[in-house]
């Protein structure tokens, strides 16, 4: 699955034991794909003294403000960025 | 440029050295002695990372500001455009220019732990790795920048860039007004680390004297 | 979901930041040099760096200062694949 920019995708919610760059405040969030970057090495082998390979697909997803914190009601059009793998991404309406 | 001793290498060096000090240089001795290291690319690496600084970022954003074509390209792979001008972009194989304008600032963060392009700035202040930091940029950007003393307007939008990747992400800050005149030179005087790193604006200019 | 401890995002944190800077000193610049010797020799990753570094307990991981969580990492990630053996720095340290 590979995504657009400008496309909806939410993050994965499930646990991850060991290594990994998602952070746990996105985790379960919606936003939108800003950049889609090259593919990357995967750390959460690498973390382990595997190769890493083969390389994962890497996005900068764009979150509301207020979709990651909900109830601070201020922020509207303020965004947060995250730099996510694909395998951490799905899609969503 | 930075000594450090060989002949002493478990006493502290400096009065209220932490006892890691001692540990560094052990381990380093025994890394030597194991041929998993070596001294001279240990000294390179010293000193290249005590000879980075914000100053190579700035020569960026000042090309960037008079020149156009340079900045699409600077947008385009930072990383590339670095090396047009003969600087260092840094072993990270991606670097990311992000650009301030009138309707969006942008905020860069690691909040896992702390990357951020030292071969462009220098080594990141302690804040930037901080607890606090990494903790508070994703979660209140505007009360941070207020602590910065940067007062975003409502309509801007806070764009806060967490870098959790590969990724070295380089804040491009909004040219002060009133530098229309200024050389390239002294409008890279103007750019600080932190307004690459977005927690605050550029300086402003000295007035005219005239 | 339980946070691991070196995942900050929106950890409760109310205080000002500390903008107190200081230069690097001698030993966190060797810190820092061993890490990248060791990567590129093929010795240990960024990665394995940054899964020792998690590896900290919490009180561990907060009182530590940056480039003790580093050295922590490269001795608890080296002995792990016997590029040193368990206690080896600390015995060189008692001489």
């Amino acid at each position: 699955m590979s995504y657009r920019v400008g496309q909806r995708v939410r993050v994965a919610a499930r646990p991850h034991d060991g290594h990994h760059r998602t952070p746990g405040y996105v985790k379960g969030k919606t936003g939108r794909v800003e950049r889609a970057h090259r593919s990357f090495a995967n750390p959460e082998t690498r973390a382990y003294g595997r190769d890493g390979l083969p390389e994962q697909p890497l996005y900068l997803v764009a979150f509301a403000y207020d979709d990651v914190w909900p109830g601070e009601s201020r922020h509207g059009s303020d965004r947060i960025c995250v730099d996510i793998f694909e395998h951490w991404l799905e899609e969503t309406a | 440029m930075s000594e450090y001793d060989h002949d002493h290498p478990h006493e502290p060096v400096a009065a209220d050295e932490p006892p890691s000090g001692a540990r560094a240089r052990a381990l380093e001795e025994l890394l030597l002695e194991k041929g998993v290291v070596d001294r001279d690319d240990i000294r390179r690496r010293i000193d290249w990372l005590a000879s980075r600084s914000p100053a190579d970022g700035a020569r960026l954003v000042a090309r960037a500001w008079v020149d156009p074509a340079f900045k699409e390209r600077l947008l385009a792979d930072a990383r590339a455009a670095a090396l047009e001008l003969d600087l260092d972009p840094g072993p990270s194989p991606v670097v990311v220019a992000l650009e301030n304008t009138d309707t969006v600032h942008h905020v860069v963060v690691c909040t896992l732990c702390s990357c951020y392009p030292r071969a462009l700035l220098g080594p990141p202040p302690d804040w930037y790795k901080s607890l606090t930091y990494r903790s508070r940029a994703v979660s209140d950007p505007r009360g941070v920048l207020d602590e910065f003393g940067l007062r975003l307007d409502e309509d801007v939008e806070a764009r806060v860039v967490d870098s959790t990747a590969d990724i070295r992400y380089l804040v491009i800050p909004r040219r002060p007004g009133g530098t229309d005149e200024m050389s390239e030179e002294e409008l890279a005087a103007l750019v600080t680390r932190d307004s690459m790193i977005g927690v605050s604006e550029p300086a402003e200019p000295m007035p005219a004297t005239t | 979901m339980e946070q691991a401890v070196h995942d900050r995002g929106g950890w409760p944190a109310d205080e000002p930041i500390d903008r107190s800077e200081h230069e690097l000193a001698d030993w966190e610049l060797l810190t820092d040099a061993i890490v990248g010797a060791l990567g590129e020799s093929g010795a240990m990753n960024v990665d394995e760096l940054r899964r020792g570094i998690e590896g900290m307990s919490p009180a561990e991981y907060e009182h530590a200062s940056y480039y003790e969580r580093w050295l922590y990492s490269v001795e608890t990630i080296l002995t792990e694949k016997g590029v040193l053996a368990p206690g080896e720095v600390d015995r060189r340290l008692a001489g």
